[in-house]
């Protein structure tokens, strides 16, 4: 039953040193990840998201950026510990990446198929013609039409959705088992970024690869992956199923971000609850739990002890000493 | 022109009774020009905003949603003069200022503004919250000295900011707070009508839900009326009494912000409606969901007949050749599909 995790993150810090201060951007934060599962990151901007992934995949500039503590094992491998040459094997090959911004990550002045073929011949060891056929193949795959054709056209001749297609292709091209989509969807247009969503799960069903996904959309995340972790100020605070995360969000910041959404479905207009305050500033993180200075929870204990992931079911976690559903400390 | 007179005539059905429109826009349009070549000579045009007609009546909220490059912006600045139309009326007040300049338009531009979409971009870097408060009292003649001081304090009381961040500048803020200095420059001349251009679109999750409850507090202290323009449905349904879908520069659906959600009419609108997220996964798992194939065709080409026609799941020949206009399917609810 106990089989070794695909990738396992632990206690991974990363920090910033940032005229002379340290920004914590990560803060210790595991997980680990199976074949074929899915984990969706969720979490504003400044919360050490993207960190966290950047880290796994060593893309932290460094300096001014520092790994400074935890292990990120992969198939038995620590990648903290990789050479860069070693790592740049396990790049796009074994854990492959989609951005934000499809306008940014293509190389402009570089034809759509020669950016495809690149990495097949690197890694894949392909030789032109194959490379080629192959990055045909990919694009219809992700949906594009007259694939063989495009191959010759320049990111600008692309639309957005196509470009994040683009990407994606990219991504798969060297079959990984880890794909990591970071915000893929976020600059694009609700229609498209259903697409894109239903592109990916189909993709992870038919290829049986391990996702993360990370967002800051709550809504997009529930009809995509199997597990949650959400993150605020560098930690993860709360990690649950995904059914379960909506039902009984255990968290005093979960429940304040799902009420702070609208809902599309709601026939009432209740008031939004929102979070007063703002996140805190990571470069003096309060002692005590991160949290506290905007929570309607928060007790004594709080001031001086970060909770730990606590256990409110089997499956679901969450670092709050107080039960949310009593507001009684647990 | 049978079309024209028709959509004339369906239109003044909509405005009844007058008196309560605070703004009324009729057969709105702003074309850009596309320009090439060495003699820069206009080659086509982009047609941004093409016949757009709706009324706002006074202390209502309007939303306004359509995806990138729908003309939902363009409208929102066509309305208040910032970019002048190419055609059409838009009347506030009982004023038509389409044809209004000089000083006949700056006196109306005190009941009109607007809050932009990025809290960076929107604020003078240079200036103190005191000044960027405090211009439109300056500009409008409205208060100084003292009088403006006291006047400043009390909006930044109002949009919930401490009334000492006066001599603040604005890099010494969130992007919530930003947002907030912007609210209370648009409010500080008592304006009846506010466009609110993707407010809250820079804004994280929770930040956002604060701005949405203070504009509605704010409607409700004043009697604002709003033009919300946004492409998150959602929150435009949340703030809205009414709900107006665009699409490649063109209205395709009104509905009242219960109708839009169980009863939209127009496939563009059903086929966004179900692109949009819920979360909540019990709820996803059962709902069907209709997938567009494409993207938007470009507004300096559009379609021929129905502009949503090159996406359209239930497209026919006719879709092809006939452009279908707003028409009332039931008793305020409007749609421009000829099978709505």
């Amino acid at each position: 039953m106990q089989q070794q995790p695909l990738l396992e993150v632990k206690n991974l810090k990363t920090r910033f040193k940032i005229t002379g201060a340290y920004v914590h951007a990560v803060n210790g934060i595991s997980y680990s990840l199976n074949e074929g599962d899915s984990l969706g990151v969720v979490g504003e901007s400044g919360c050490g998201k993207s960190v966290g992934v950047m880290s796994v995949m060593r893309l932290i500039p460094q300096p001014p950026g520092e790994i400074y503590e935890g292990e990120v094992l992969y198939d038995g491998r620590d990648l903290l510990k990789l050479s860069s040459e070693e790592m740049r094997h396990i790049r796009g090959k074994e854990i492959a990446m989609i951005f934000q911004d499809p306008m940014t990550s293509l190389n402009p002045v570089m034809r759509i198929g020669r950016q495809i073929t690149e990495a097949l011949e690197l890694h894949m060891g392909m030789d032109k013609k194959q490379a080629r056929d192959r990055a045909a193949e990919l694009l219809t795959m992700v949906g594009i039409p007259r694939a063989a054709d495009r191959l010759e056209d320049y990111p600008h001749q692309f639309s957005g959705g196509m470009r994040q297609r683009v990407m994606i292709a990219m991504a798969l091209s060297c079959m990984p088992q880890v794909l990591i989509a970071d915000e893929p969807t976020t600059a694009l247009d609700v229609t498209i970024q259903a697409q894109i969503v239903d592109l990916v799960k189909k993709l992870r069903d038919e290829l049986g690869m391990a996702v993360i996904w990370i967002t800051h959309d709550l809504g997009v995340v529930a009809r995509l992956v199997k597990n949650v972790a959400v993150m605020y100020a560098g930690f993860i605070i709360e990690r649950s199923p995904v059914e379960d995360l909506y039902v009984h969000p255990s968290h005093p910041y979960t429940l304040g971000l799902l009420g702070s959404l609208p809902r599309l479905d709601s026939h009432e207009r209740e008031r939004l609850i929102s979070i007063q305050g703002a996140p805190p500033d990571l470069v003096d993180v309060p002692q005590g739990c991160p949290f506290r200075p905007r929570c309607p929870y928060a007790i004594e204990r709080c001031v001086e002890e970060n909770p730990p992931l606590l256990p409110v079911s089997i499956t679901h976690e969450s670092a709050c000493w107080v039960d949310v559903t009593t507001g009684r400390p647990r | 022109m049978m079309a024209q007179n028709e959509m004339n005539a369906t239109l003044e059905k909509q405005m009844v009774p007058a008196e309560d429109n605070l703004v009324v826009v009729r057969n709105l349009k702003k074309y850009f020009p596309i320009k090439r070549g060495v003699l820069q000579r206009t080659v086509g045009h982009v047609q941004a905003v093409d016949n757009v007609s709706f009324t706002v009546k006074r202390g209502e909220t309007l939303g306004l949603v359509g995806e990138s490059g729908c003309g939902k912006s363009t409208t929102g600045k066509a309305i208040l003069q910032l970019d002048r139309p190419t055609a059409g009326e838009v009347i506030i007040d009982g004023v038509d200022l389409v044809h209004l300049k000089g000083e006949k338009l700056r006196q109306m531009r005190r009941k009109m503004q607007i809050i932009f979409q990025d809290p960076f971009a929107s604020l003078n870097p240079r200036m103190n919250v005191g000044q960027i408060v405090g211009e439109p009292l300056d500009v409008h003649g409205v208060a100084r000295g003292k009088e403006k001081e006291e006047r400043v304090k009390e909006l930044l009381k109002v949009v919930g900011l401490n009334p000492q961040f006066v001599t603040r500048f604005p890099h010494e803020f969130s992007g919530g707070q930003r947002q907030r200095i912007g609210i209370a420059r648009a409010i500080a001349l008592n304006p009846s009508f506010v466009v609110c251009d993707e407010p809250i679109a820079a804004l994280d999750v929770s930040i956002q839900a604060q701005v949405v409850n203070l504009l509605k507090d704010l409607q409700g202290k004043f009697g604002l009326t709003y033009l919300f323009i946004a492409h998150d449905l959602s929150m435009v349904r949340h703030i809205s009494d009414r709900v107006a879908v665009m699409y490649l520069g063109r209205i395709v659906e009104i509905a009242d912000w219960q109708a839009i959600y169980d009863d939209p009419r127009h496939p563009y609108s059903q086929a966004l409606l179900s692109a949009i997220p819920i979360p909540d996964p019990v709820i996803e798992a059962k709902r069907k969901r209709i997938i567009l194939e494409g993207d938007v065709p470009s507004a300096a080409n559009p379609p021929k007949g129905c502009r949503f026609n090159t996406r359209c799941p239930v497209r026919q020949e006719r879709c092809f050749i006939d452009d279908p206009q707003l028409r009332e399917v039931m008793p305020g609810h409007w749609a421009a599909c000829h099978f709505a």
